[in-house]
This record gives C-alpha cells, sequence and structure tokens, in this order.
C-alpha cells in the first residue's frame, strides 16, 4: 500500500493528476493527508527526536471508567492502554499486521491452530519478565461464564489456549480463522502482568512506552516515558498528560491556545476554521467509522425487500456527506467495508440517488405513500437527527413519508438500537473484513442490528464468510468477500450512506510517519507511542 | 434556653426530615430512568447476559425498598457505599468509596466557590451600597446596566467570551482550568481565575441589586429621616442606620448564590474542563451509578440546608425583634 501512496505522490509532483485526483485516490488506498505530509510536505518527515510534554485533549473520559480492559468503550481508555500496554499483535499506520509482543505467529492450514511465539527478556514496568502465563492469564481474563468483559463474545471462538514451554502459546479455534492475529491486536486485550493466578489490571502495570503515574477517571491521566521500553524507534516524548475535554468547544479553544498539543476528534463543522490558525495542522484519515440506518427486516414492513431497495435508493448520500460530515469522509455503499481494507468491492457500482427508480421499487413493493418511523440520536453520530431529516426529504419525493423519531441521548444503545424497527446508528468498524461482518451481520451474532436471519440471501452470505473466514488464498477470500458485500448491497438491511474521516488538530511542533493509521483516531490511538516533537 | 439556640435545633430536626424525603425522590428518580448501571456502562456492546451479571453482582436484581434501606443503613453509620463503578469485568474488584470519588471532587468545587464568594461578595457589596448611596447617578446607571448585562448572559456564553479575551486575544490565563490536588496554591488561583471571574460575573447582580434594593428600600423610613435631621452625614446614615436592618434580605440572597456556586455550575466546568463535583453527578447519572448520585445530591442537600440556616441565623442575630420575640 505504502508503495501505492509513493507512485500517487510522484504522479501528483511530476503534475500526471489534479490535486482533487490525488486526494481522491490517496482516500481510495486509506490515506488522507489533508494539510500535512505530503501535502503541505514538512514535519511529517523529519527524524523522531526524544523529549518534550504531549498533552493530549481527548473527546471521551467519564468518572466511571476504570483501568479494567474489559469495561473500555471508548478513546480515552483506548489511548491509555495504547500507551501503557501493548497486545500480542499491532495494526501499523498501514493497516497491516505486525507482531508486537508475539515475536511471530504461524496458523495451521486449516487456520484452526494458531502458534504465537512470544519476544524474550520483556520487562513489565515493575521489573517482572514477561511470561506466557501473563498471555494466559490476559487473554483468559475476558473469556468464561462469568466473564463481562466486552470482548467476551469476540474471543468466543477459542476453544482452548495452553502454553508450550516458555515462550510459545497455541490458540485452538472451534473453527478456522484466517484472521485471527488480527484479534490479537484489540485494544480491550491488552497483555498485563499475572499476579497469584488472576489478571492484576488494577495496577496500571504494562509494558508499554510510557509508563502510568497518575490516572483519575474522567479527569486526566499522566505518564513519564519507559527507560526500558523494548521497542526501537517508539514512544519519543519524556511525558505524556492525557485531558478529558468532552466539550467540543473547550477542545477547540484548548488547542487554539496551546493549552494541548493535539485534540483527537474535531467538529468536521469547524476544520475550515481551525485550518486558518497558524500554529495547527488538521490530521486527516479516511478511516474505518461509518454511519447507518439500520432496517430490522424481521418487523413489518422493512420485511419487503423492494422497499428497502426504494430506501436505499432515495437516500441522497453526496448531500449527507456535504451537509452532515462537511465534506469530511466518504460515500457509503449500503456495506461496511470501507474502501481502504483490502477486499472492498470496487467493482460494484456506488449507489446513487435515483428517484425514478426508487419509485419503480416502491410501486413494485405495493407500499406507495407508507409512513415510517425512524428513531434517531445524535448519540448514534454527530448529526443523525439532521441526517435522518435529510433522508426524510429525499424520501418524501418518491412516497414514502418518514417520521422522525427524536429519542432520548440516555439508554439509546440499550433501549433504542438493535430494538426499534429503523434507527441511526454507527460502527467504529473493524480492522479486518471477517470481524466487521461477524460481529453485525451474521445471523446468530446478537448484535445483528438489521436482524437479518431469514432468506436463501442470508444463508448465501453466512455461507461465504464462513468460508473465507479458512480461506488462506488472498485472490479466492477476495472474491468471496466481494459477493458478500454484494449481497450486502442489494438485500441487506442497513442503509450505510457515508465513511467518515477521522480528524484531529495538532500542533506543528509535532512530527508523525507519513502513514497514519485509520483504525482509530489519534494513530489508531499509539499516538503517544509514535508522534514526536520536530 | 435562648431562643436561637432552640430555632436552631428545631430547624435541624427539619432538616433531616428534608435530607430523607430528598433521598427517596432520588432514588425512586433513577429507578425510573430507563437503562441501568450494566447497560449504561457497557453502551453499545451490553449484550443481555453480561448486563444480567452485573446486575446479579450489583444487586440490582433486589427489590427497590431492599436496596433503598440497604444504602439508608449504610449512610446512617456514616457509609455512603461503594461505587458501581471500577468493578472488575471478571474477578477483581477495585471501585472505589463513593466518598473517595466524592471528597476530591468536592474539594475542587470548594476552593471554586470560596474564591469566587471572596471576589464577588465584597464586590458586590460594594457596588450595592455605593449604588445606593449614589441612587440614579451616572455612576448608578452605569453599574446597574453592566450587572445586568452579565447576569442576563448565558454562563456559558460569558465563558467563552472571556476566553476570547484572556486565553486568546491576550494570553493572560489558560483557557483550560484542569486543576489537580497537588498544584500549589498560587497556581490554582492562575489556573481558576477565568471559572472565578465567569461566576463571578454571574452572580454579582443578583447580591449587589439586593443591596441597594434593601437599603433604598429602607431609606424612606422617618429614622432615616431623623438621622438626616441631625446632620449625619449619607455614608454613616447607610452604613449606621439602613445598613443593620437590611442585613436580613441580602444575607439571603449571598446564601442562595453560594448554594449556586456548590451545586449548580456544571456548564462552567464544562466549558473550562475543571474537575468539579457537577461532572461527577452527571457522570453517575449517565451510568446509573446509583451510590454515587446519591451520595452527590445528598451533599447538595445539606449544602443547601446549611447555608439557609446560617442565612436565617444571621437575619435573626441582626434583627432584635426577631432575636427577643415577645
Amino acid at each position: 500500500m505504502m508503495q501505492d501512496i509513493n507512485k500517487l505522490e510522484q504522479m501528483y509532483k511530476a503534475g500526471a493528476i489534479s490535486r482533487r485526483e490525488f486526494m481522491k485516490r490517496s482516500a481510495a488506498i486509506g490515506m488522507v493527508l489533508a494539510g500535512s505530509g505530503i501535502m503541505a510536505a514538512g514535519s511529517a518527515q523529519a527524524a523522531p527526536k526524544k523529549g518534550g510534554r504531549l498533552r493530549q485533549g481527548i473527546g471521551n473520559g467519564a468518572t466511571t471508567d476504570s483501568l479494567d480492559p474489559g469495561t473500555h468503550n471508548q478513546g480515552f481508555t483506548h489511548n491509555l492502554v495504547c500507551s501503557y500496554a501493548n497486545s500480542l499483535t499491532e495494526v501499523d499506520g498501514e493497516g497491516n499486521l505486525i507482531p508486537e509482543l508475539a515475536e511471530s505467529y504461524e496458523g495451521s492450514v486449516d487456520a484452526k491452530t494458531w502458534i504465537f511465539k512470544l519476544r524474550k527478556g520483556i520487562e513489565f514496568h515493575n521489573g517482572k519478565t514477561l511470561t506466557t502465563d501473563d498471555v494466559l492469564a490476559s487473554i483468559n481474563f475476558h473469556r468464561g461464564k462469568n466473564s463481562k468483559s466486552v470482548v467476551k463474545e469476540l474471543l468466543n471462538p477459542i476453544e482452548s489456549i495452553r502454553k508450550d514451554g516458555n515462550n510459545t502459546i497455541v490458540f485452538e479455534l472451534k473453527s478456522g480463522s484466517a484472521d485471527f492475529p488480527f484479534l490479537m491486536s484489540d485494544y480491550h486485550i491488552p497483555i498485563l502482568p499475572e499476579k497469584d493466578g488472576r489478571l492484576d489490571w488494577a495496577a496500571g502495570i504494562g509494558t508499554g512506552g510510557y509508563i502510568l503515574q497518575n490516572y483519575e477517571p474522567g479527569v486526566r491521566a499522566e505518564f513519564k516515558r519507559n527507560p526500558n521500553y523494548w521497542k526501537p524507534g517508539r514512544a519519543h516524548f519524556d511525558e505524556v498528560e492525557n485531558i478529558a475535554i468532552l466539550d467540543a468547544t473547550a477542545r477547540q479553544n484548548a488547542i487554539m491556545n496551546g493549552d494541548v498539543d493535539v485534540i483527537n476528534t474535531v467538529d468536521p463543522k469547524i476544520v475550515h476554521l481551525l485550518t486558518r490558525v497558524p500554529n495547527l495542522k488538521i490530521l486527516e484519515v479516511a478511516g474505518l467509522l461509518h454511519y447507518t440506518f439500520p432496517m430490522r427486516v424481521n418487523v413489518k414492513p422493512f420485511d419487503n425487500p423492494d422497499l428497502r431497495m426504494a430506501i436505499k435508493l432515495s437516500v441522497n448520500r453526496q448531500e449527507m456527506v456535504k451537509k452532515i460530515l462537511s465534506g469530511h469522509g466518504t460515500l457509503g455503499n449500503d456495506h461496511p467495508i470501507s474502501a481502504s481494507n483490502r477486499h472492498h468491492a470496487s467493482n460494484l457500482p456506488q449507489r446513487a440517488y435515483d428517484p425514478e427508480k426508487a419509485k419503480y421499487f416502491l410501486k413494485k413493493s405495493g407500499m406507495e405513500g407508507v409512513n415510517l418511523q425512524l428513531s434517531a440520536s445524535d448519540v448514534a453520530f454527530a448529526g443523525a437527527v439532521d441526517a435522518a431529516l435529510l433522508l426524510k426529504a429525499s424520501a418524501a419525493k418518491i412516497g414514502v413519508n418518514i417520521d422522525v423519531v427524536q429519542e432520548p441521548k440516555d439508554g439509546y444503545w440499550s433501549n433504542v438500537w438493535n430494538k426499534k424497527p429503523w434507527c441511526t446508528a454507527r460502527s467504529r468498524g473493524r480492522a479486518t473484513t471477517d470481524w466487521m461482518l461477524s460481529l453485525l451481520y451474521i445471523r446468530d451474532q446478537k448484535w445483528n442490528d438489521t436482524a437479518w436471519r431469514e432468506g436463501p440471501e442470508v444463508d448465501r452470505f453466512n455461507e461465504l464468510v464462513e468460508i473465507a473466514r479458512t480461506e488462506l488464498d488472498e485472490a479466492k477470500r477476495k472474491a468471496l468477500y466481494v459477493e458478500a458485500q454484494t449481497i450486502l448491497h442489494n438485500h441487506g438491511g442497513a442503509v450505510i450512506p457515508m465513511f467518515a474521516n477521522h480528524i484531529m488538530a495538532l500542533s506543528k511542533k509535532i512530527g508523525h510517519d507519513k502513514a497514519i493509521s485509520g483504525n482509530a483516531e489519534s494513530d489508531g490511538n499509539k499516538s503517544a507511542e509514535r508522534w514526536w516533537f520536530v | 434556653m435562648h431562643p436561637i439556640f432552640l430555632t436552631i435545633m428545631k430547624r435541624l430536626g427539619l432538616s433531616v426530615l428534608t435530607l430523607f424525603i430528598v433521598s427517596v425522590i432520588i432514588f425512586s428518580t433513577v429507578e425510573f430512568l430507563p437503562g441501568d448501571f450494566g447497560q449504561a456502562i457497557l453502551g453499545q456492546a451490553a449484550l443481555p447476559d453480561t448486563v444480567a451479571a452485573f446486575r446479579r453482582e450489583l444487586g440490582l436484581d433486589l427489590p427497590l425498598h431492599v436496596r433503598y434501606f440497604d444504602w439508608m443503613g449504610g449512610v446512617l453509620t456514616g457509609d455512603l457505599g461503594t461505587s458501581f463503578s471500577g468493578r472488575g469485568t471478571q474477578g477483581l474488584d477495585n471501585s472505589r468509596p463513593v466518598i473517595d470519588l466524592i471528597a476530591p471532587r468536592l474539594s475542587n468545587t470548594l476552593f471554586l466557590a470560596s474564591f469566587t464568594a471572596l471576589i464577588a461578595i465584597p464586590l458586590s457589596l460594594f457596588l450595592g451600597i455605593t449604588t445606593a448611596l449614589y441612587r440614579n447617578s451616572i455612576y448608578d446607571r452605569t453599574v446597574n446596566t453592566i450587572t445586568l448585562t452579565t447576569i442576563s448572559f448565558p454562563e456559558f456564553f460569558v465563558a467563552y467570551l472571556l476566553v476570547l479575551i484572556f486565553a486568546s486575544f491576550y494570553k493572560v490565563f489558560p483557557s483550560l482550568a484542569n486543576i489537580s490536588p497537588d498544584m500549589p496554591l498560587g497556581e490554582l488561583i492562575y489556573r481558576s481565575a477565568l471559572p472565578a471571574l465567569t461566576l463571578t460575573l454571574v452572580i454579582v447582580a443578583h447580591m449587589m441589586r439586593m443591596t441597594r434594593a434593601a437599603i433604598i428600600n429602607l431609606l424612606a423610613n422617618p429614622y432615616i429621616e431623623m438621622a438626616e435631621f441631625k446632620g449625619l452625614s449619607r455614608v454613616r446614615i447607610i452604613l449606621h442606620h439602613a445598613l443593620p436592618n437590611a442585613w436580613a434580605p441580602i444575607v439571603n440572597v449571598i446564601a442562595m448564590n453560594l448554594a449556586y456556586l456548590v451545586v449548580g455550575v456544571v456548564i462552567v466546568e464544562v466549558v473550562f474542563v475543571y474537575p468539579g463535583i457537577g461532572q461527577l453527578m452527571i457522570d453517575a447519572v449517565t451510568a446509573r451509578d446509583i451510590p454515587v448520585i446519591q451520595g452527590c445530591v445528598m451533599f447538595f442537600a445539606v449544602t443547601y440546608i446549611l447555608l439557609n440556616l446560617f442565612a436565617d441565623i444571621i437575619s435573626i442575630i441582626t434583627n432584635p425583634r426577631l432575636l427577643h420575640p415577645r
């Protein structure tokens, strides 16, 4: 992928392609570096330098947070874990999986057995040497009947884990999974020390580049550099301070006035204003985050495929990206696989706003003038209510009446999402195609928020995901996933109109690699480890 | 027994009853909120069996009255309970006592409240007395216009305006007031300057206008006229003859504003990222962390009750008619 980018960069510099074309194509391979890096050639290329105190303003964090990795559900805790701990594997800036605490990993032919070799001589912050027992404790912590971990379901495919010698871990899976090592990069599964047969997460001790000094949940976390960090060329700051700044305006004030060096989320509506601040740069990465309108296909009238198609065709996606994301995003094609994913079905025609065709399908469904309710709340994503109103307006033109019901923010994920027939939702996306599809779209998954469980297309889709999971031939695998995406695109219950970019604002003093991870905000939340002061 | 002492005892007795009613209302209100701690804390990731596991562990499956009396029993023995959060998803329990959660936030809030009060109360008394002294002068009108303007703006607007002027245009103060307990006093004052200033602007008008009105109200009385006939200066008339009789309404307004400074400044906390008790309470409500909500509310109620009691005592002491009732 890096080669693609270099090629594009050369073409752009040689004038072979326009700036617009460059932006478009680089977005397609998962990189947008607006106002930085290539576009403004400068800081990003400078060599890393040690020192300084990085202050990050982070747009979430609550007093109820804790160090327990099984409860982590947002950016503050995500960034915290990535600063003081490591996982077995890591997703790098270009979206590739690289070993982290594992030295290497290897799957059996049927992808059912995975052998991870642990790096030797790694020490926790308290001087304890990392052993296979720590790894076992860290993973088993999320498993088992009594586990309340948010990744309990994710680790369900694991049949058993055992150690083999001093630095080998063997995973036996219930069925093959070619992407299994990707799961081990999940930020919920950091490798923490084991103590008396249990995972000792409360101490805040890890193997990471920074030692946690002070943590006040919902307020701040402070770190100092780990002098014994094992990973070469990483963790450049002397100290790091993460500050929870929930209010978007307060965040913007803090970065403009130099009270922080980074803010991890910027309201798309003010990006153009922040670019005018001389000492700031905007970092924008096309990521996996996407906004959806899941229709539950087990409820009338959404069980009618023609009505669903009519609705999909009556969404004005261009308008949504323009008005809801202020242009900081890309069009969605009613499947959750982003353009930066190597399995993205790029030949699948982009669905466009087509009132005529929509009317045809509406007529075919026999539901002209149907009244629908769309439950919306800005908890789902910033601007969700407005997006629902845009949908209402464009659907009204084809004769579908949508009543936008504004739901309370409180308890939205427990009472509305995955319950009401049609609502607004988001997914932060997942690093692999299998993970993404398995999480929200396969039949038995509890989070199958479109309740897409019956019919020949569903059978075929589930079959495809299952076959692809164990298919190690990349070309065959891609073909399977393209078919799966096509089925979702045509028959699935979710309207997926847009993918949102991660937008961050950084002080110009901060340097970073050219490739910024689109996995999550702040370089996959590894900002403290990967960035530096120039 | 001195009548004041009797009044205080009576009031304290009533306070206990008030606290009891407040606790019942809050406990049942939280119950009416949709969702519970397990669902709230796990968010989009909540699965039915993980939520059920949380519920069992926290005793949320017990009936409401059982949980209430459990909690009440703890409070009566001085134990506010343990927060729901921080509990391990498996095994380890790292949850913190409610008091440990509230104490540091409370000390921050009290610091900001006292800092603001130290500026705002003398300032409004001074402005109130001087505007009464020179009423209807240009000075009076200017002060009234300015204070009425600042009280009419919403707090966040005043806050943003101050940030714009004192943090963006002239970098005098930081726009983030994220203080921490280990900072020296000078640093604390420097960092909380903008929130304190914002709150001052918001509350000065109320106290200043009450002072002015209370004094002017008295100036029409015969005894003031008498003082004027005796040839006393206006300053002496106001400070020695009018003010002592005006304390009751002024002190009541001051008490109300002090209570507001302690319990109602969450917007200012959010704008300046000030780690006060307001944000703690909001987080607790969002997560349905009932012990913490109850702890905060109890504390808020106690603040109101004590400040009102204090105001009443001052009114009684400064008013001989109330001090020696026939």
